[in-house]
């Protein structure tokens, strides 16, 4: 058990630690020459301009503010080009491996037929879709929109903490945290090599066009559907439409007619022929998943298996992010493409097995305990942060239902200079970049930094108080 | 486009013009109550605030729930209240709530203008709009509804987004323009004109203030206030921005340039060349024979019935 991992906390400016890391020195020269007071006032810009764009997102069940913005920290995160270089070739790595799975458990379960993932963790797994047993899929692909969580805990050792493979959120603020970092400080910004992440939705585009059915013979149409409004992520949604200059649907907009898919329009019908789907499979379609459901398009899937349209992500994707599959990852990638895997994986116990079992309830003082199908830090446990109430009440919750947990070590995230009500200070951090795999897979340098803005916190989710940063990749000399 | 999106702009547009005619509203019965009082008997033209409510198109739901049109009851209803769907109030949280469902189609300027509107409309409340506070809240519904048909106008692309969000703002414009006259048109009989008093001339300047006309009458006719003119100004003066034949002009306009971009017509076309036409040639002594009301009452009919017309070819049915 890598034990180093949970102690001495890394510091990406090596603030604390004697001298300050290369790439973050013109910012903390900056940081030295710029008073608190201009921080604050420009901090306030940073939050009109989210305001008045709109930029919000909603956070469930709180009620209050339906429509509020994610704090927005100005200092910027900084990687070096060498430490991307590895990072990008692990996640390109990792996405084609998921990839990989995914099309074999719908396919010919071979990665089951040679006993390396347990065929029940999958099959009777609640996001394995049956529905798209021996579908076939455009170039074989699933997942083309993936967010891969990672952090950090020293100068080279980077992890993997979670695959997001259905409808990962958050790049539109990798975009506008560039976009306000630019425009609030150009002098900083000057001073670096930054490489640019703006073309990320002409990728997107072209990702989502080379996945087109085989039967589409002109330039494909694609739409975006929303659930609308009232989704957490709406602004998300509005602004990738947008960027790409494709049309915002909701399920009326859309009917299927003869297994076409076509949006209502002010000419009379047009066809779809791809669609980003930022809905979750049991609501796309009443007739085959959730009947209820008014935000889907009844006949979708019968479209979609006959070939007419595709969906991205796939149905049935989330076989691939389940945090019980998680654990079997590196073993994808030596099983699908013969590599080793470029990133690692945190240690992760599943609840399931005895032996693990035994370990974590001994030891939950020291872990992170999640549900398999938990999202959004809800209902984990931080075991050094717990109380023993607080513990004994989780350790029940997990002898009842062993296989819905899995633990880890908790892990000592690195922290980033961070702007907060008593100046500059460390805070943790993690790290979420955007895979984007079609005919090719692209990743653009950079990604969502979420920061825990409270101290020693190591929840970095929106939902719990996190903020986020502009992430800055540099170019090499 | 989507036909969602489509309907959206149209309803966007109309509720930020709306909200221009209801400040306008307020802002003559205000003036006007503070006149001398009108002589007794004559009680139709007294009550400026009760007209106020009239005009609005908002008896039903204010006398649910109001006995007297005090001023103070009308200006909550009408600019506050959030039962109320026409109030102010309701019409900028609708246009804001239709713009973010369609985002995509709007440029960063109007988004920005609606946007902005909404964020600072918790600023106003009934204790702020007392005395001269009710001015300074008009003037300010004024100019975001002016910041958003200029954003709308020089920043959209001419194309079919642009077509429908003008068919919003003229359908809804030359409905408020006749309502206005209709509920005045008694004082604007040829036979009144003999009276001249200055009651009389309060009342005729207050309609052209409240459709923003009142100095271009004066450029135009370069003539004292006459009761028959107020009538062709506001009605067929082709000149006039939110004259009904010039709403009616630009509503046909609309119409032609998505017909062409479609390459396809509608009987909505048919109707608004109709009626064009039938404002453009038309005189006022010939309106007058007719009757102002009831020319005036079927022009919102008419106007009414256009409106469904396009939304059955092109929006929501």
């Amino acid at each position: 058990m890598a034990s180093d991992i949970l102690t001495a906390i890394f510091d990406e400016m090596g603030s604390g630690q004697g001298s300050i890391r290369p790439a973050y020195r013109k910012l903390s020269e900056w940081l030295a020459e710029t008073p608190p007071n201009m921080l604050a006032l420009r901090r306030d810009e940073a939050e009109t301009f989210f305001r008045r764009t709109g930029i919000t997102f909603a956070v469930y069940g709180e009620g209050g503010d339906p429509e509020r913005i994610i704090p927005f920290d100005i200092i910027p995160r900084i990687i070096e080009a060498q430490e991307w270089k590895r990072i990008s070739a692990g996640l390109v790595q990792r996405v084609r491996a998921l990839n990989a799975f995914i099309a074999d458990v719908y396919g010919k379960q071979e990665i089951l037929k040679a006993g390396l993932i347990p065929e029940n963790q999958v099959l009777m797994n609640a996001t394995y879709r049956h529905e798209m047993q021996g579908v076939s899929v455009p170039r074989d692909i699933y997942t083309h929109i993936a967010g891969i969580d990672m952090v950090r805990v020293g100068p080279d050792e980077f992890y993997v903490l979670e695959d997001n493979c259905r409808t990962p959120s958050g790049v539109s603020y990798m975009l506008e945290n560039r976009e306000i970092t630019m425009r609030l400080f150009p002098d900083l910004f000057s001073r670096y090599n930054v490489a640019p992440v703006d073309h990320y939705c002409d990728d997107l585009l072209y990702t989502l066009s080379s996945v087109a059915p085989r039967n589409c013979e002109s330039e494909p149409t694609v739409a975006l559907l929303t659930p609308g409004i009232y989704n957490s992520a709406y602004y998300e949604h509005s602004f990738l439409a947008d960027q790409m200059g494709i049309e915002l649907v909701e399920g009326p907009d859309l009917y299927v007619k003869d297994d076409i898919v076509y949006m209502r329009t002010t000419e009379g019908p047009r066809r779809v022929d791809v669609l980003y789907r930022r809905l979750d499979d049991e609501f796309i379609d009443p007739l085959v998943f959730n009947p209820e459901s008014v935000l889907g398009v009844p006949g979708l899937m019968s479209a979609y298996r006959a070939g007419n349209i595709n969906l991205a992500n796939a149905v049935g994707s989330g076989i691939a992010d389940d945090k019980a599959t998680y654990v079997y990852v590196p073993e994808m990638i030596q099983f699908y493409l013969g590599e080793k895997p470029i990133l690692r994986n945190v240690p992760t116990f599943q609840c399931n097995r005895p032996d693990e079992y035994k370990y974590v309830m001994e030891n939950l003082h020291e872990l992170v305990v999640k549900e398999v199908h938990g999202s959004g830090g809800y209902g984990m446990l931080i075991g050094p942060k717990s109380t023993r109430a607080e513990r004994d009440e989780y350790a029940l919750r997990v002898k009842a239902q062993p296989d819905q947990f899995i633990a880890q070590p908790t892990l000592a995230l690195s922290t980033c200079p961070t702007f907060v009500d008593d100046g500059v200070a460390p805070r943790h951090v993690d790290l979420r970049p955007f895979v984007l795999a079609g005919s090719e897979i692209r990743v653009v340098p950079g990604g969502l930094t979420r920061v825990a803005l409270r101290e020693g916190s190591l929840v970095v989710n929106s939902s719990q108080g996190g903020g986020t940063k502009d992430t800055w990749v540099l170019n090499e000399k | 486009m989507l036909s969602r999106t489509a309907d959206n702009l149209y309803w966007v547009a109309r509720n930020m013009e709306r909200i221009e005619n209801l400040a306008r509203i307020i802002r003559v019965a205000d003036r006007l109550s503070l006149m001398p009082v009108v002589p007794a008997g004559d009680d139709s033209l007294g009550d400026e605030w009760q007209s106020a409510i009239i005009v609005s198109g908002s008896s039903e739901g204010f006398y649910a729930k109001y006995e007297e049109a005090t001023p103070e009851a009308v200006i909550s209803y009408i600019a506050f209240d959030p039962e109320n769907p026409s109030s102010i109030r309701s019409c900028i949280e609708t246009a804001r709530r239709n713009a973010r469902a369609i985002r995509t189609a709007l440029t960063t300027e109007m988004w920005d203008c609606l946007n902005t509107t909404w964020l600072e409309l918790p600023k106003w409340n009934e204790s702020r709009v007392r005395g001269s506070g009710l001015h300074r809240f008009l003037d300010w519904v004024k100019d975001r509804a002016l910041l958003f048909f200029g954003s709308t106008q020089a920043t959209m692309l001419r194309r079919d987004s642009l077509y429908f969000a003008q068919l919003g703002t003229f359908i809804e414009r030359g409905d408020n323009t006749a309502r206005i006259l209709d509920v005045k048109y008694h004082i604007l009989l040829p036979e009144h004109a003999p009276v001249g008093s200055a009651v009389d001339y309060y009342q005729w300047s207050s309609i052209l203030r409240a459709v923003s006309g009142f100095r271009s009458y004066y450029v135009l006719y370069k003539d004292g206030i006459k009761p028959w003119r107020v009538a062709e100004f506001l009605t067929i003066e082709e000149q006039m921005p939110r004259s009904l034949v010039n709403c009616m002009s630009r509503i046909n306009e609309n119409l032609l340039l998505l017909g062409d971009q479609y390459g396809q017509r509608h009987e909505c076309h048919r109707t608004a060349g109709r009626l064009q036409s039938r404002l453009r040639f038309s005189r006022i002594d010939d309106i007058f024979r007719q009757g102002l009301h009831e020319f005036l009452t079927e022009y919102i009919e008419q106007n009414n019935q256009l409106g469904q017309e396009i939304s059955k070819s092109y929006l929501l049915g």
